[in-house]
């Protein structure tokens, strides 16, 4: 049984990093930890500004990345977790990809499909695409046979196997896949917002507040960026808990 | 209604279970199937559901030769084989919701079989309260016993009409007065809508009480069907229950 996150916890664990927030800036008296009040007002001003369309540019990215990842890698993960010769076959490749850095193609990338959000998206997307192929591969290959077999004993044929035993039984997986590989995708994101884009939170945070020293302003950017990673995250617990009823029910 | 004829079927790199092995089954009988481990018993099942395919031989069921899993073929596994994201409801509703998806084809589903909204309902209601589990239609499987699953799993298969009921070690996982319900049921349903029944079982006394013909399967190839009337089947008072017990626990032991 899985339990998800209470209100009351959030609100706590929100509080809590203010008032730490707050004793460290008091601790520091330093220009590079300016005081939540401070922030916060900046905070609040420029998401309806300038910092706003950042935040979209960057959520629109992320969103694009996840998207053209689970609509590949689920079918792929499906296929080889049913396919035991086929999983033969690339089990190799994957055990060695998984496990590599993407972000270090992020150059090659950047020549091969050029200076567009095309390749951040692109190169997120790979990230992301290793986790869930590999969650959906093994979710489909512990599906049991008796199962498989019921199912296909009350009329069930390739496509209706698809529809109502493979897609529901590896949504779970894509789920769980996805709440690992949200906080790697924002990671990536950050990094490959910080060059060759004029917007993006990456890029907010590097170029047009950390380097110009508006440290205040660069604080607001870092809430933008936990509040897009806290929304992703919140986003798949609403998902789990909607179609994956089962997975928190009382006993 | 089931013309099984020269079935000949081996699991590869081991011995043959069936070598032009030919059985003939009618409609509306009441048959069960009993061996020891490894006979061929729920392989010999899956034949006639087609979900296997035998080496060689012809299976024809309402003298049309089989080779695809028919929809008005009916299978009962031990293990439910429910889906654990759906409610008992759901479930109990999954062989129609299929037969919606494809539509009336003839293949997954018979043809001329469409139904509406609210027949679909009656038609699940039905079978939740006849197989006594229509207070727990909004739970899911894990929240409830082997029992209530196994009679959702019954419901599931009924619901779609079937005139052939094939069940593998139906209840051999389930408590006695469970067991007792849910046979009970089955012999009721084969009076009532002429349903044909077979059910592979590993227990003597089930295989009395299911069987009006017994299909006794050995470990070593098997070539002629040993089949025995008993005309103590669905009833465990019948004079001669324990007699025909005592005759299959012989020829059981004889066989291994």
């Amino acid at each position: 049984m899985k339990k998800s996150l209470s209100l009351a916890t959030i609100f706590s664990g929100v509080l809590m990093i203010l008032v730490f927030w707050q004793v460290l800036s008091w601790l520091l008296n330093s220009p590079i930890m300016p005081s939540p009040i401070e922030v916060i007002p900046i905070f609040l001003t420029s998401m309806t500004g300038d910092l706003g369309l950042h935040f979209l540019a960057s959520t629109g990215r992320v969103l694009a990345s996840i998207t053209l990842a689970v609509i590949t890698a689920v079918p792929a993960g499906l296929a080889l977790g049913q396919m035991p010769k086929l999983n033969r076959i690339f089990d190799p490749l994957i055990a060695i990809i998984y496990p590599i850095p993407k972000i270090v193609f992020l150059p090659v990338i950047y020549i091969l499909m050029g200076i567009t959000d095309i390749s951040k998206i692109f190169l997120i997307a790979v990230i992301v695409f290793f986790q869930i192929l590999v969650v959906v591969r093994d979710e489909a290959a512990n599906l049991l046979p008796e199962l498989i077999l019921s199912v296909r004993s009350i009329g069930a044929g390739r496509r209706a196997l698809f529809r109502y035993v493979y897609i529901p039984a590896s949504l779970p997986a894509v789920l769980t896949a996805l709440r690992i590989s949200i906080g790697t995708a924002v990671a990536v994101l950050f990094i490959a917002e910080q060059s060759l884009t004029t917007y993006g939170l990456g890029y907010y945070i590097i170029v047009e507040t950390y380097q110009v020293l508006l440290y205040a302003e660069m604080y607001a950017g870092i809430l933008g960026m936990s509040l897009l990673g806290l929304t992703l995250y919140f986003l798949i617990d609403y998902l789990e808990r909607t179609f994956n009823k089962h997975l928190y029910l009382e006993k | 209604m089931i013309e099984i004829s020269n079935l000949t079927f081996s699991y590869p790199n081991q011995s043959r279970l069936f070598e032009g092995f030919s059985l003939s089954i009618k409609k509306g009988e009441l048959w069960s199937i009993i061996g020891p481990s490894g006979c061929g018993k729920s392989t010999f099942l899956y034949f006639i559901t087609r979900l296997i395919k035998s080496d060689s031989g012809t299976i024809s069921i309402d003298s049309e030769i089989s080779n695809r899993p028919r929809p008005q073929t009916g299978l009962v596994l031990q293990d439910h084989g429910l889906l654990p994201w759906s409610t008992v409801q759901k479930n109990v509703d999954l062989g129609l919701t299929i037969r919606k998806f494809y539509g009336p084809d003839g293949l997954h589903a018979p043809s001329g079989s469409k139904l509406d909204k609210n027949a679909e309902k009656r038609i699940v209601d039905y079978w939740l309260q006849r197989l006594g589990i229509a207070e727990l239609k909004d739970k899911y499987p894990s929240q409830m016993s082997r029992g209530q699953r196994q009679r959702t799993a019954l419901a599931r298969t009924l619901a779609l009409s079937p005139d052939l009921l094939l069940m593998d070690e139906p209840f051999s996982a389930l408590d006695a007065p469970t067991s007792k319900d849910l046979q009970d049921l089955i012999v009721e349903l084969n009076r009532e809508r002429d349903l044909t029944c077979i059910t592979v079982t590993h227990n003597i006394e089930e295989a009395v009480f299911m069987g009006r013909k017994i299909l006794i399967l050995g470990k070593t190839t098997n070539r002629k069907p040993e089949i025995i009337s008993n005309l103590s089947a669905t009833d465990f008072r019948h004079k001669s229950f324990q007699v025909m017990c005592a005759k299959i626990r012989t020829k059981l032991e004889k066989s291994t």
